[in-house]
């Protein structure tokens, strides 16, 4: 008995051993095809330090955090631009989180007996995902102007394709016992879904929700860089006309409003997730 | 006037109903019984239509119960409540809006989702819970509740609908001795109260015979008996249950129900 147990260890091991020899093979066969040089990457890793190095200097040439006013300058003027950011992010969520919400429900196996429907609201969700935001972003920039409203859009319809997916999901594992109750008392499908299927998903809903808002500020954060809106805008800039310290000064305080998010939405989900187990 | 008329249900090629008629008057509480597996559940969930059947026809009071689509089926599920084992309610919603559920088929979705609920189906809801003396827990959420006071919820809830019909699936078999009690009271009372034909899969042959009109054996997909409690001998028993025949019989019902044994044996 113990010699079959070593033995039926000793296959998972090799198993293990084999999927992992396989898996960096497999990265080291990637690298060469994209052109992915090793040597380079360790010939420029200095520019790198060099780079941030010199960001974090004043054009006096002290380091910023010497000159603190100096170093923040446009604090006025980024902040303004955050809040649109932080804006863009927001609307961007709760629209998308919207549409979401109705489509998922179309996706899920277990309430869309109809397969054409389900397979269309499927692949849909998926184009809405698959296609980057920044290059829906390029697109509404040519369609609608330069301004937040394209950024709102691209982040709208790729949180859109985001959820929708991951909401359909959550349907999927629902106690299906409540759906059948409802049915059986001859609800409609609308009044099904709203009685027996929301009450149960509603707090997952809500957390990943918050969870998108937070990667949404950063996608928002970049929209500028397309002309999408924001404080991007600004950071593009700063970068191409070589104002480095102002580039550290826009990104440490992206990084500090990102932090503060995160750390607010954690809670957030945290209280949410505790009454979802009560 | 329910009728079934060579009714077949196949899953895969498996037969689970076969060939089943029957026909059960107004106002009878009927005891489906037989062994697990059976095909009781099925049956009873092919009469609501959850499950459709493969043929046969069922008709209620001249209605082609089998041809209904749509909102005629929505109408006819209302007029069929049903009754699982599982209580089936929503354990986040209070009390209140899950009784207020059987009320859905007669709101127009629009109201319903915004629960607009009228005062008449609030008074209602009230006062379905009231007779089962729970009217106390109307704001509770419905899975703080214990089993009993779930399945009395449920009954509620399908008294609402307003139905000709109740069709209870195992009702009892998730419950305790003194739960049993209160809830095959509960559906008693519904059946001698208002006239709701009560159709009632049970494992348990002493609560069956307790508590029936009428009694429908069930094995293997077929009706093997169909009569009066008092002709159900201890030899049709045994053919019925076969080896589970001692687990169900001789067994007072207020020191175990059928299902607590049957799990423990």
């Amino acid at each position: 008995m113990m010699r079959a147990y070593a033995e039926a260890v000793a296959a998972r091991r090799a198993r293990t051993a084999l999927g992992l020899v396989i898996l960096l093979l497999l990265a080291a066969v990637s690298a060469h095809v994209s052109e992915v040089d090793i040597g380079k990457f360790v010939d420029h890793i200095g520019g790198v330090g060099g780079y941030f190095d010199r960001t974090l200097r004043l054009e006096s040439g002290a380091r910023v955090w010497t000159d603190p006013a100096d170093w923040l300058w446009g604090w006025k003027r980024w902040g303004r631009l955050l809040v649109d950011t932080l804006l863009i992010a927001y609307l961007g969520t709760v629209l998308g989180v919207i549409a979401g919400f109705f489509l998922c429900f179309l996706a899920a196996e277990n309430l869309t007996r109809s397969r054409p429907l389900r397979f269309a609201v499927r692949r849909f969700l998926e184009a809405c995902r698959t296609v980057p935001e920044i290059v829906f972003a390029l697109v509404f920039v040519v369609a609608f102007g330069l301004g937040p409203l394209p950024g709102v859009l691209a982040i709208l319809i790729h949180t859109m394709g985001a959820m929708g997916k991951l909401f359909a999901e959550v349907v999927e594992n629902i106690d299906m016992n409540p759906v059948e109750g409802a049915t059986a008392s001859g609800a409609g499908w609308v009044q099904v879904v709203r009685f027996a299927v929301v009450p149960q998903v509603l707090p997952n809903f809500a957390s990943y929700s918050l969870l998108r808002f937070e990667i949404n500020v950063r996608g928002a954060a970049v929209m500028g860089f397309v002309g999408a809106g924001g404080i991007g805008q600004d950071l593009v800039e700063a970068i191409r006309k070589f104002h480095y310290s102002d580039v550290s000064a826009i990104l440490l305080i992206l990084i500090a409003t990102v932090m503060v998010i995160d750390l607010l939405t954690e809670r957030l989900r945290h209280r949410l997730m505790g009454r979802g187990a009560a | 006037m329910l009728r079934l008329e060579g009714l077949v249900k196949n899953f895969g090629d498996k037969r689970a109903v076969d060939n089943v008629s029957l026909a059960v008057p107004a106002g009878q509480l009927v005891g489906v019984i037989g062994r697990s597996g059976a095909g009781k559940s099925t049956l009873l969930r092919m009469i609501n239509r959850l499950v459709d059947p493969t043929s046969g026809r069922i008709e209620y009071d001249g209605i082609d119960v089998t041809a209904l689509q749509r909102a005629d089926l929505r109408a006819w599920r209302a007029r069929s409540a049903m009754i699982f084992q599982q209580f089936n309610l929503v354990g986040r919603l209070d009390v209140l809006t899950n009784v207020l559920m059987g009320r859905l088929n007669k709101v127009s979705t629009t109201r319903s989702v915004l629960k607009l609920w009228s005062d008449e189906d609030k008074a209602l809801a009230l006062a379905a819970l009231e007779q089962f003396g729970i009217a106390g827990i109307a704001a509770q959420r419905a899975e703080s509740l214990s089993g009993g006071q779930q399945q009395r919820v449920a009954i509620a809830r399908a008294l609402v609908q307003e139905p000709d019909m109740i069709l209870a699936d195992e009702p009892v078999a998730s419950l305790d001795p003194r739960n049993t009690r209160i809830v095959m009271d509960a559906l008693r009372r519904v059946n001698r109260h208002f006239g709701i034909t009560v159709l009632c899969n049970l494992h348990s042959l002493d609560l069956a015979r307790e508590y029936c009109d009428r009694l429908v054996g069930i094995s293997a997909g077929r009706v093997v008996f169909d009569d009066v409690p008092a002709a159900l001998t201890e030899h049709v028993a045994r053919e019925l249950y076969g080896l589970e025949a001692d687990e169900v019989m001789d067994m007072p019902a207020s020191r175990a129900p059928a299902g607590v044994v049957a799990v423990a044996a």
